[in-house]
């Protein structure tokens, strides 16, 4: 068989690539999680995971913390993606940039700027923790749930809504039946843009007040400690809340609204 | 009323995103080492701080060295790649775009932590060659390339290749003259996309960098925690800086933008 130029060949070296540092990697982690300094399988990081308290006490702020994070931003976001949508304003367009253009400020300067003017309206910052922790993840991950709720209101056709009125529902009636219904995918397109990096981002707490308290601390805390094998088993336990928040989201989610910054 | 209220909202969200910004901008314009303490004289010292001190500036031009050099092999690679994926049978692109996906949804600190055990622990591979830290910003990038030039091929005449063999093009001539031309907007936006989350990262930043480099994201990390107010109000100006460079970027794209359309309005 001769070699001859085909297009699909193409793939090739990003094929490798991805098995290279993608795949081998997650294999890594995963042997990892299970194996001690001497390369004996054990199950003790997975044992010591669930036997900590310490652990299981920062898994289930991580949760709470993320959940309310999650929630605010839905709160701010869904209000703001419908009005941007539904108005009639001609430059809408020009509008959502002014909503989404933070974001590409570098995130931990953002952050510089809110701890300076959370440090002048509270004075201590570090009085209210889970509140500025909450503040500050708000502030950073807004516009990644803005996009897809504006994405998924955009598409909205009108003339459902039309219809749901000329046959007598009321304003009310008609987003809580029509509308609401409409945009799950967005809505759940955005949980998943918020969610997770809330379980993991935790530069945004350690800028504000130092502290640490959330899952992604744990991996750089044993990261700086130079214990690959409790931070593979802290990987593991993200990978698989990641994989199971994937598989419930993927059957909802809005393919043309999940992506990172997909407005470019 | 009702169209009060709404604005009302709007200005409100608006109002919690700039503040914090806009504060810092003013601020960077004095002498004052405390955003809300009295603004004295107008001050340019921050800026020129930002010019003069060398490790500031090498650590800016190294973040944006660093972010322009992966987002081209991202680039190249992820462009290739999902061209051969796009006329690959269904079986390897099933596996290729599951395969891209697991960065996408990957929690970015995962994501740096298993490349930093692969190429860092176990093969050590020495973070002073940048390739661990290369390597991870491509892991990051490529799969956001991929995704957006997907569409793309989806949206591409197939006839025009054909055309192009049918005279006599070879087919490297056909991929390089009709296929790739057809797919620049898309390539065009991955890059783009890939230069910005390079520049934001810091997970995978900090689990692979050299210890003696520093990107925009874990300089600032550190220089918080630090007490040189100098560096501190620096950043402020650089803060402004990069603001007002997005500002510029965005007002650009939206231009040519509707220059676009009202030529293909025509």
């Amino acid at each position: 068989m001769s070699l001859r130029f085909n297009r699909k060949y193409l793939c090739i070296p990003y094929a490798v690539f991805l098995a290279l540092f993608v795949i081998a990697p997650l294999i890594v982690i995963f042997y990892y999680a299970f194996t001690n300094g001497e390369g004996n399988i054990t199950l003790s990081n997975f044992i010591g995971f669930f036997a900590s308290t310490n652990t299981l006490g920062t898994l289930l702020y991580s949760f709470s913390l993320s959940i309310v994070t999650t929630l605010v931003c839905l709160l701010i976001a869904y209000p703001t993606a419908y009005i941007l949508a539904r108005s009639n304003f001609k430059k809408k367009y020009v509008l959502l940039m002014l909503f989404v253009m933070p974001m590409w400020i570098n995130f931990t300067l953002r952050i510089t700027a809110l701890k300076e003017i959370l440090s002048l309206i509270e004075g201590n910052i570090s009085l209210y923790p889970f509140l500025n922790s909450v503040i500050g993840m708000t502030y950073d991950f807004l516009p990644f749930m803005i996009l897809p709720l504006y994405t998924s209101l955009l598409k909205l056709d009108n003339s459902l809504l039309e219809a749901a009125s000329d046959l007598g529902a009321n304003k009310f009636t008609v987003f809580l039946r029509v509308t609401l219904p409409l945009s799950v995918p967005g809505i759940i397109s955005g949980i998943t843009m918020v969610l997770l990096p809330a379980m993991t981002n935790y530069v945004v707490l350690d800028m504000l007040y130092n502290s640490t308290y959330i899952m992604g601390s744990l991996i750089g805390g044993y990261f700086s400690a130079y214990d690959w094998h409790n931070g593979s088993m802290i990987s593991l336990v993200l990978l698989v809340i990641i994989f199971i928040v994937t598989l419930v989201t993927n059957r909802f989610s809005d393919k043309d609204a999940n992506q990172r910054g997909s407005i470019l | 009323m009702k169209k009060y209220l709404r604005i009302l909202w709007l200005a409100l969200v608006l109002f919690f995103i700039y503040v914090p910004i806009l504060m810092l901008a003013v601020y960077s314009f004095t002498d004052a080492t405390m955003v809300g303490t009295g603004i004295g004289g107008l001050s340019f010292d921050n800026y020129a701080n930002l010019l003069k001190n060398e490790e500031l500036r090498s650590m800016i031009s190294g973040t944006v060295l660093l972010a322009i050099v992966c987002a081209l092999i991202s680039t190249v690679l992820a462009t290739f790649g999902a061209i051969g994926a796009f006329y690959s049978k269904k079986l390897p692109k099933t596996l290729l775009n599951t395969a891209n996906e697991i960065p996408v949804v990957n929690a970015d600190i995962v994501t740096g932590f298993s490349i930093c055990i692969l190429l860092i622990v176990i093969m050590r591979v020495s973070k002073d060659t940048f390739i661990p830290l290369v390597l991870g910003h491509v892991v990051l990038t490529a799969p956001f390339v991929y995704l957006s030039i997907l569409p793309k091929l989806k949206q591409m005449d197939n006839s025009l290749y054909e055309a192009a063999l049918d005279l006599g093009a070879t087919p490297a001539q056909a991929l390089f003259k009709v296929v790739i031309p057809q797919l620049i907007p898309g390539i065009i936006s991955g890059f783009m996309l890939a230069v910005t989350l390079s520049l934001d990262d810091y997970f995978i930043t900090t689990y692979t960098k050299p210890s003696t480099f520093d990107t925009i994201s874990t300089y600032v990390v550190n220089a918080t925690k630090g007490g040189q107010t100098e560096i501190k109000t620096a950043l402020w100006a650089l803060s402004t800086l990069i603001f007002l460079i997005v500002i510029a970027v965005v007002i650009a794209m939206n231009v040519t933008a509707s220059k676009r359309a009202r030529r293909a309005g025509k």
